[in-house]
């Protein structure tokens, strides 16, 4: 139904980033639905998938579908990236990539002087990992032991131009994050099961898990497909699309 | 003004919501407050786009929060961290450059900041602070923390000729009065033309002010400085800072939207990011004609057209 409700509101808009947020949205809506606690604090670095984050907004009652409605029209609170200050659920605008990870680790670390248990959550891109700040964040979370903080890095291998591994492979990336004093999990980002039980595992240091995930998830033409990242759906392809969605959803 | 400023935070650090962040320096300065913070005083690293971000997290969360770094790697290199994480979203952090204007000049031009108050005043929820004398920062340090709006603070080197008397700090301040031109200085430079000035017969000793907060919204314009610029028939401004975007040109614009008839103008400012030769603060003052001889040449010059 979320899935539905995302690519409706693209369509609606005629706007495209839509690969990027199908990879993310399973996790994101679990984090939204069964993890995120009322004090607790979400952070959505890869911008680019704003969709998502409303619709994980929508699917726990903050947003509602007149807003939606709304997504990136003139006079919209809904922009094409998360925007500051206009809506209570979105702390920080983002969409320039490299800045979300070391605003989770300040509100974390601002949890941890204010001795507040409370968590944060951070999704971030895999390309985002090129970007040298995600990098001092990364060091500076891991030297502060924030064990508050939670990074969700959708490794969908696909980003503006061409394949992760053809513009700056650090394949594997977990052998990279590995070197870290961190808590590192590899899990398939679109098995539920999965995603859960990793969320579950308690630790005392940063936790980074690396979703495995496919961009476009969950329709044929999308799946692995760069254009995805830009392209916005014609009305033949969005019936394609929920076709193949309600297949799927079917009993 | 490191000294003033380790003793004023420290004295502010008795608030318990005061976070202080460093880029790793601070040495021979900053121990103090490092002891007296102890975990509210991070050492975020050599990574200063992190550490801006960082502060923007914290702030968020409604500590105090202060950032303290060499002055260009301050505002320059995590530019778009103070932009998009600290101004977009109207947080009060106070970022703290230490040798603003030519303060590290034989360090070479990296670490020059002449164009960091210009750069920083574009942004929304931005304001700079100035100080011109060491004995400012105690009430410089009240005022950015108190301050609603992110705030720069451009430290430098205050340098008044011994003995002089130190006027309480004030956002613009009259140092000399003559019947001369009009003159203003943007902070700490301001120290190095007193005593040319003071020398001066009152005849052609200028009106000399400094300025320590920008942008000039910021305060209320000293009516009396307001009332000698519509009266004289030369205004000089002098800032260590590049030609677009300072204080010269905000003072232009302040005053064409008051409706007041501009007199001849000369600015004096900054001009090493065309030099291949480097030096002490002195002597970059000096070959941007900021230095005192240039001041009187320049006002002399046009005075006798």
């Amino acid at each position: 139904m979320a899935k539905k409700r995302l690519l409706q509101m693209h369509f609606e808009s005629g706007v495209g980033h839509i690969g990027g947020n199908l990879s993310v949205l399973d996790a994101i809506l679990l984090v939204f639905n069964e993890f995120l606690n009322v004090d607790d604090f979400f952070i959505l670095s890869k911008g680019h998938s704003a969709g998502a984050l409303y619709i994980a907004l929508w699917s726990v009652g903050k947003l509602q579908d007149n807003e939606l409605a709304q997504f990136h029209k003139d006079n919209t609170l809904l922009a094409g990236h998360p925007p500051a200050r206009s809506i209570a659920d979105i702390a920080f605008a983002t969409g320039s990539l490299g800045h979300g990870l070391s605003l989770a680790a300040g509100t974390a670390l601002a949890f941890r002087l204010k001795q507040q248990d409370r968590q944060v959550f951070c999704i971030t891109s895999d390309g985002e990992w090129q970007e040298g700040s995600t990098w001092e964040a990364l060091i500076f979370a891991c030297h502060q032991q924030l064990g508050n903080l939670t990074v969700l890095i959708d490794h969908n291998r696909f980003q503006g131009f061409g394949s992760t591994d053809e513009v700056a492979s650090m394949a594997p990336l977990w052998d990279k994050l590995k070197g870290f004093d961190a808590d590192i999990q590899i899990v398939d980002g679109h098995k539920l099961d999965d995603i859960r039980a990793a969320l579950g595992v308690k630790s005392k240091k940063p936790r980074i898990m690396v979703l495995q995930t496919i961009k476009g998830h969950g329709v044929s033409f999308m799946e692995n497909q760069m254009a995805w990242h830009y392209l916005p759906l014609t009305p033949e392809l969005f019936q394609k699309a929920i076709q193949e969605i309600e297949e799927v959803e079917a009993p | 003004m490191r000294k003033q400023l380790c003793d004023a935070l420290l004295e502010r650090s008795s608030k318990p919501d005061m976070v202080f962040l460093t880029g790793d320096l601070g040495f021979m300065a900053l121990e103090p407050l490092q002891e007296g913070m102890g975990p509210r005083f991070i050492n975020a690293g050599v990574a200063e786009q992190n550490m801006v971000s960082v502060a923007a997290g914290l702030a968020n969360q409604s500590l105090e929060v202060w950032l303290y770094s060499i002055a260009p790697f301050c505002y320059a290199r995590p530019f778009e961290q103070i932009r998009n994480d600290i101004c977009f979203h109207a947080l009060p952090v106070k970022l703290i450059g230490n040798g603003g204007g030519y303060g590290y000049g034989v360090m070479g031009p990296t670490h020059h900041a002449i164009e960091d108050y210009g750069v920083l005043l574009t942004l929304p929820n931005m304001c700079v602070f100035v100080p011109v004398f060491d004995e400012d920062i105690p009430a410089v340090i009240a005022r950015a923390g108190d301050c609603t709006t992110a705030a720069y603070i451009r430290l430098g080197r205050g340098e008044p000729p011994k003995g002089y008397a130190v006027p309480a700090y004030a956002p613009w301040r009259q140092l000399c009065s003559g019947y001369g031109p009009v003159v203003i200085a943007v902070g700490p430079l301001a120290t190095t033309y007193i005593e040319t000035f003071e020398k001066m017969s009152p005849s052609t000793r200028p009106n000399f002010w400094a300025v320590s907060e920008l942008p000039i919204e910021k305060n209320l314009f000293p009516a009396e400085l307001l009332a000698q610029i519509q009266s004289t028939s030369l205004l000089c401004v002098a800032e260590e800072h590049v030609r677009r975007g300072g204080f010269a040109s905000e003072l232009v614009l302040y005053l064409a939207n008051q409706g007041v008839a501009l007199p001849r103008f000369v600015h004096l400012h900054a001009l090493a990011h065309h030099y291949s030769r480097y030096g002490s603060q002195p002597f970059l003052r000096k070959l941007s004609s900021l230095d005192a001889p240039s001041m009187v040449s320049a006002l002399k010059g046009l005075n006798d057209d």
